[in-house]
């Protein structure tokens, strides 16, 4: 045995620092278990063991979502894998750039149906950017170059490498590449000059402008270009769910989210607009409602997009530009300063009144209330709290949606949550990547009920990692947002949409060793939150379980299938 | 409308699947299917006959671009192009009818390939719908078996799907 030669699970661990691989989040099992050695003999990197291979999936992808960083998951064979597809699902839906290193049976059991075995490349397939299958020792270094580099690079996505037992344990000379060269993926950059003149002058001269940014201002790190550009036009500003913090919320200009849960200010300019500029934002159906009646209201729309099929997809563009959304911006900061004198701010001065009056509308008031904790209250007061400067993971439902409209986010990356796939569970997971990745920070998970009890396993994580992590429990006994469409759309007829049976949260907190608390009168939200955050309990996970009104709706609301400008909302009932 | 896309992917275990499984999950119609490696080992070349709106062969065109492991995609629609399918056709040629499978087949250029006591194996190659044709101009009840291999297209001329 030549001492320069390594074992494939070697060559795994190295290949990963040498992508300056911080954390893997993992799950030992059988065709892992050379790795897994590896990891214990090398000491190149954290690992953090969950208690489900979700949850290892979700918190990388958080990791990645809070640092810009390629996440890493390692998970085993067969059932790793398959519990790891969700995760997976979740991070492709929303371009998070990851690489999931899965195990998998040796090389002469693929196909045998051997124990732990399944088609991982195959099962995979539809919900990754990119994914390969190792064949020999050799290619491992090579292939896991190019996972990070496809993972980072155009629009992000998670890749899988799955790699069987029997290579782990061969022994090949360790290589790794300095530079990779893919003739079949070239991602564009940097934009067309022309296109993106044409752009401005459109926009200049646009009586009813708008500006709508989505989730590739935030993955681009795009936000300081994006605010720059914006404060020259003042044009006024929404943003999807994904895309929070790419603009600063506190800023005039900034109108709030749009879409099915949007302000009425950001949808109604949306419909009204004469000129569109979409950055780094893909015109789905949460966001644009129904596209016929979006382009009922004649509009030039302008599309900033890095991947060419998000162009004209659901939506017909009339100047696409493919290329990264930070160098877009960045050249038309430069085009803008040889055009401005050409820009006459008061082509736009009424269209700004009219956003004041739709603004004035105040579409986001809600009825507080003495008696029973109303669920937007809290993520107010949280965000008093945290002044604003927290890390805020979700789940799905109503209490994503609320943390959305309630808690204006001033900073990128700082909003984390399952916008694309919806994927109920990844509050906790999320707030654990984000917390490892920030450990000085405030980090909180808003999420119900229903949601955390899809991954409350990882509890047990938390403590073992000693994760400050503040979980805000928005209970209303319901599968709050089910239960609002039963209630609009479905004769008020609650189909299994009601929590029974729930667990004492105090007590579950406590016996994973954390601080629990149950919050039930509005006049304890403050002091509850103050103390959850306090000095004393910096270092404790705290599990806040707030018992709000359960028959709380989210407005304004689009229905499915409605324009934009068809909201209910909460004064209308 | 129909379109015959043509694209060069890398040769990979797995790279069909991916094309495929493309048009499966976002609803896209396959008509006819062909791969093989080209003269470059390293390179596979598919030709892919596909029906849809222009907005949906944009659509096709931009996510078969969007597969890694796929280098160029060409609409060969774009352009002057041809077009060739191979199909073998067994057919029954006892005694009485021989003749006229011989004479239908010359009118179609075809030829005779395999010839037993009661059938006639044809091969014809030319457009899908010369193929199409061939087929309609039997007696359904000659026909014993057929085989297609799907078109594979190439632009006219200057017209080229190379790296």
């Amino acid at each position: 045995m030549s001492t320069n030669k390594l074992t494939g699970a070697e060559i795994v661990i190295h290949s990963l620092h040498k992508e300056n691989t911080e954390f893997v989040f993992g799950y030992p099992g059988g065709a892992v278990l050379n790795i897994y050695d590896a990891i214990f003999q090398l000491k190149k990197f954290k690992h953090v063991l969950v208690r489900h291979e979700q949850a290892a999936v979700h918190a990388a992808d958080a990791y990645s979502r809070s640092t810009g960083k390629v996440g890493v998951a390692l998970v085993t064979s067969g059932p790793g894998a398959t519990n790891a597809v969700t995760g997976i699902a979740t991070a492709h839906m929303d371009s998070i750039p990851m690489v999931i290193i899965s195990g998998q049976v040796p090389t002469h059991a693929i196909g045998q149906d051997a124990f732990q075995e399944c088609d991982t490349v195959g099962i995979t397939r539809p919900c990754v950017k990119h994914n390969f299958l190792i064949k020999k020792i050799e290619d491992i270094a090579p292939t896991i170059k190019k996972a990070f580099h496809i993972a980072k690079t155009g629009r992000p996505g998670p890749v899988v490498v799955d790699i069987p037992k029997d290579i782990t344990a061969e022994e090949a000379e360790f290589i790794y590449p300095e530079n990779i060269e893919l003739r079949s993926y070239n991602p564009v950059e940097k934009g067309h000059q022309g296109q993106i003149t044409k752009a401005l002058e459109l926009l200049i001269h646009a009586k009813r402008p708008m500006v709508y940014t989505g989730g590739g201002v935030v993955l681009g790190d795009a936000s300081e270009s994006l605010t720059k550009l914006m404060k020259k036009l003042g044009f006024p500003v929404t943003s999807t769910l994904m895309g929070l913090g790419g603009f600063p919320a506190s800023e005039k200009q900034f109108l709030g989210m749009l879409g099915m849960h949007g302000t009425y200010e950001a949808n109604m300019a949306m419909q009204e607009c004469d000129v569109l500029i979409a950055v780094g934002s893909r015109f789905d159906d949460r966001v644009i409602g129904n596209p016929d009646h979006f382009l009922s209201k004649p509009k030039k729309i302008i599309h900033i997009d890095i991947d060419p099929a998000s162009i004209s997809k659901r939506v017909k563009i009339d100047v696409p530009i493919v290329g990264s959304v930070k160098s877009v911006l960045e050249d038309m900061l430069v085009i803008y300063d040889s055009l401005k004198t050409a820009h006459d701010k008061n082509n736009q001065k009424e269209w700004m009144i009219q956003i004041e009056s739709w603004r004035g509308k105040k579409s986001l008031d809600f009825q507080n209330s003495k008696e029973v904790i109303k669920p937007q209250y809290v993520v107010q007061e949280l965000h008093k709290v945290t002044n604003g400067d927290a890390f805020i993971t979700s789940d799905v439902g109503q209490h994503q949606m609320w943390a959305a409209q309630y808690y204006p986010f001033d900073k990128p990356r700082r909003w984390l949550n399952s916008g694309g796939l919806g994927t109920m569970g990844v509050g906790l997971p999320y707030a654990m990547g984000a917390q490892l990745a920030h450990p000085e920070a405030q980090v909180a998970c808003v999420t119900g009920e229903a949601s955390i009890q899809m991954c409350i396993q990882e509890l047990s994580t938390c403590k073992q990692f000693h994760l400050p992590i503040k979980i805000i429990n928005l209970n209303n006994r319901y599968m709050g947002m089910v239960r609002q469409w039963q209630e609009f759309f479905y004769g008020n007829r609650y189909a299994e949409s009601y929590m029974d049976a729930l667990p004492d949260f105090v007590k579950l907190a406590e016996s994973y060793g954390h601080i629990g608390m149950q919050i039930k009168n509005p006049s304890d939200v403050s002091s509850a939150l103050e103390e959850a955050f306090s000095i004393k309990n910096k270092e404790r996970l705290v599990f806040l379980d707030f018992l709000t009104d359960q028959t709380e709706n989210v407005y304004p609301m689009v229905p499915n299938g409605k324009g934009l400008s068809q909201m209910i909302l909460a004064e209308d009932l | 409308m129909r379109h015959i896309i043509s694209l060069l992917m890398e040769n990979e275990s797995g790279a069909l699947s991916r094309v495929s499984g493309l048009f499966s999950a976002r609803g896209y119609n396959i008509e006819s299917l062909t791969v093989a490696p080209t003269e470059d080992p390293s390179l596979s070349r598919m030709t892919i006959v596909t029906t849809g709106s222009n907005e949906v062969i944009e659509q096709i065109i931009k996510q078969l671009n969007k597969l890694i492991d796929v280098v160029k995609v060409l609409d060969l629609n774009d352009g002057k192009h041809i077009e060739r399918e191979l199909m073998l056709v067994k057919v029954k040629a006892s005694h009485q009818y021989r003749e006229e499978m011989k004479r239908i087949s010359d009118i179609f250029r075809g030829r005779i390939i395999d010839v037993s006591d009661n059938t006639f194996t044809i091969e014809i190659t030319g457009s899908s719908t010369k193929l199409d044709a061939y087929i309609e101009s039997l007696d359904k009840s000659a026909i014993v078996e057929t085989v297609r291999t799907g078109a594979s297209g190439i632009g006219r001329g200057d017209r080229i799907l190379k790296i």
